[in-house]
């Protein structure tokens, strides 16, 4: 299992667009992908899961990946995460 | 053959098919299945069919309003194929034994409840989202969507006359206008929305004609007459004849007027007056190039934000102004600032609802409160402005203070735009909209500290005279020459002038020729 966290930077948190964008690129893998902020966790496989977090400016964020691509998972969603949040 | 009569808001003639507007409302039976799978199947199809329309959605989407707004469309695709959802309504359909519409209505009921109880304004928005996609889903299961991709009026081939109870400023700002022939409303006021539409659109419009006009008339033929405010459905040959006269005969008026198109507008006391365009969006620049205005008094910056599912970015703003003020080719085009708020809503603004919108948090009063808002907006302006020769122009002020805050943070945006090495215009003309009593009894200061004056006047008019202009109720006591509305604009014009400063009128007035004498 691998993971990192992020701190949100956009004004609005993971919204409608994002967390869409951010469903296509974890769908990419085969790892499961875990989103977990505060209490609270979601699929980030899984569209109302996301955005069901609610997740907001500020908060902290930890992406977990557990499968065969777990490395390459991490590397393209940080990346994700830092040019889209 | 049915005759209906109303009020008219614009006298000219149309035939044409009814198209009745859709807001969509459904009752959904549940009923016992005995084969599990089956309904399944029926479900799972259905997704499939409903993915591939908002597919053909967003590749048109793309097309016409760019990625950013098609984006909503991918997000419903996922939610349609989102497994939350896929395992709520099939479990519901094996555990319960139910009809997939059923299954889709209930789990609808429980995402969108999901949302609604979020304590972020935008996510409870998204409750809508998930009521449009199971609605989608409904749709195709009834068979109700035949052929067409989307079921609204976006998707009709020919124009039509479109039928309603009354649009609100959302909907109509979501027309494909050049598909309308003209307008037939149940309720409405010559003051509404759907009234100044059809009169900036030039067509035909007959409101206030009550229960009479039914929704069954979807499909019919009809002939809106708007000089006698009568709406005939299924006309005989007869009237049918008689209207096509009536209708060649206006259309040659029409052409007799166009032939003075491109001569100097002069009064009849010979004074020189520059007659220019209302404009809603980026597309109505044909119009006002063919009708020959001099220049856009007003063009309503708004659209972007009503059109977009969030908040437009600066480049897409950039694009647009900078396409208007291209288009215009160094004639003037005036862009007013967001004016949101009151009757003019978008989700992603969470404004709260109000006792009294016309008298609220609108306009200005967003933008200065909220001003990273107002400054993504100047920055795109003062971007464009090197393209043409735009005007900013700023609605609903009522005092010199606000005008300071405006100039602060013009400086602030102009700063930053230096700073990144962005090239724009720093010397563009500003001015206000003069439409409250305050600002026209204040103009004297006023007139100091700007370029212009625009008289907005059907907003000067309901604040003067305490008249709220969608009430049709109110229609008797609506007097747009009222003494006291022409004592404010003569003093915002006495004050323009003594400070030599131009002054422009916009609103239904500005159409009056009767009011054009003072």
């Amino acid at each position: 299992m691998k993971k990192f966290t992020y701190v949100i930077n956009d004004e609005l948190g993971i919204h409608a667009r994002p967390a869409g964008l951010l469903v296509k690129e974890s769908a990419k893998f085969t790892s499961n992908i875990t989103l977990k902020s505060g209490d609270k966790s979601g699929d980030a496989k899984r569209i109302f899961g996301v955005m069901g977090m609610g997740i907001k400016k500020g908060n902290e964020v930890t992406v977990e990946a557990d499968g065969a691509d777990e490395d390459a998972a991490i590397a393209a969603l940080e990346e994700f995460f830092k040019n889209n949040l | 053959m049915i005759t209906l009569h109303g009020k008219s808001v614009f006298g000219d003639i149309c035939i044409g098919g009814i198209s009745f507007y859709k807001r969509k409302e459904r009752i959904i039976k549940r009923y016992r299945i005995d084969d599990v799978d089956q309904e399944v199947k029926r479900f799972q199809d259905a997704k499939t069919k409903g993915i591939a329309q908002l597919q053909d959605l967003y590749a048109k989407a793309l097309h016409d309003v760019g990625e950013a707004n098609a984006a909503i469309f991918e997000i419903h695709q996922m939610m349609l194929d989102d497994l939350d959802y896929l395992e709520s309504v099939t479990n519901i359909i094996t555990s319960q034994l139910v009809n997939a519409e059923y299954a889709i209505g209930v789990t609808a009921d429980n995402f969108s409840a999901m949302f609604s109880a979020m304590d972020d304004a935008y996510m409870q928005g998204r409750a809508a989202d998930v009521k449009d996609v199971s609605e989608r889903l409904l749709t195709i299961l009834d068979g109700s969507d035949s052929d067409i991709a989307d079921s609204d009026q976006s998707n009709m081939a020919n124009p039509y006359i479109l039928a309603s109870d009354d649009l609100v400023p959302s909907e109509t700002v979501q027309l494909d206008k050049s598909k309308v022939l003209g307008f037939i409303m149940q309720k409405g006021s010559a003051n509404s929305h759907t009234s100044i539409l059809a009169r900036s659109m030039g067509i035909p419009a007959i409101v206030a004609l009550g229960d009479d006009l039914k929704s069954d008339f979807d499909g019919k033929l009809a002939i809106v007459d708007g000089f006698t405010g009568t709406v005939y459905i299924d006309p005989d040959e007869e009237t049918l004849r008689l209207m096509k006269q009536k209708q060649a005969e206006s259309n040659e008026r029409k052409q007799l007027l166009k032939q003075l198109k491109g001569k100097e507008s002069v009064t009849l006391d010979g004074r020189k007056v520059k007659i220019y365009a209302n404009i809603g969006n980026t597309s109505d620049v044909g119009t006002v190039l063919s009708n020959d205005a001099e220049g856009i008094g007003l063009f309503r910056s708004e659209f972007l934000y009503l059109e977009n599912n969030d908040f437009p970015t600066e480049e897409q703003q950039f694009l647009a102004y900078k396409q208007v003020a291209e288009n215009m080719a160094g004639r003037k085009v005036i862009i007013r600032t967001l004016d949101i708020g009151a009757d003019k809503q978008a989700d992603y603004f969470n404004l709260d609802k109000e006792e009294n919108p016309a008298l609220g948090y609108r306009a200005i009063r967003i933008c200065l409160t909220q001003p990273e808002i107002f400054k993504t907006q100047l920055r795109a302006l003062y971007r464009a402005a090197l393209y043409g020769n735009i005007s900013i122009m700023f609605p609903m002020i009522i005092s010199i203070e606000e005008i300071h805050q405006i100039k602060e943070i013009i400086k602030e945006v102009q700063n930053e735009l230096t700073m990144n090495g962005i090239p724009f215009k720093a010397d563009v003309e500003t001015g206000i909209m003069i439409e409250t009593p305050a600002s026209a009894l204040v103009s004297e200061d006023l007139a100091k500290e700007v370029d212009f004056f625009s008289v907005g006047t059907n907003d000067l008019t309901q604040y003067t005279l305490a008249i709220d202009r969608q009430n049709q109720k109110l229609d008797p006591f609506y007097q747009s020459h009222h003494k006291a509305i022409l004592k404010l604009i003569k003093m915002a014009a006495d004050s323009a002038h003594a400070e030599g400063k131009w002054i422009g009128i916009c609103g239904e007035l500005g159409a009056d020729t009767s009011g054009k004498r003072y």
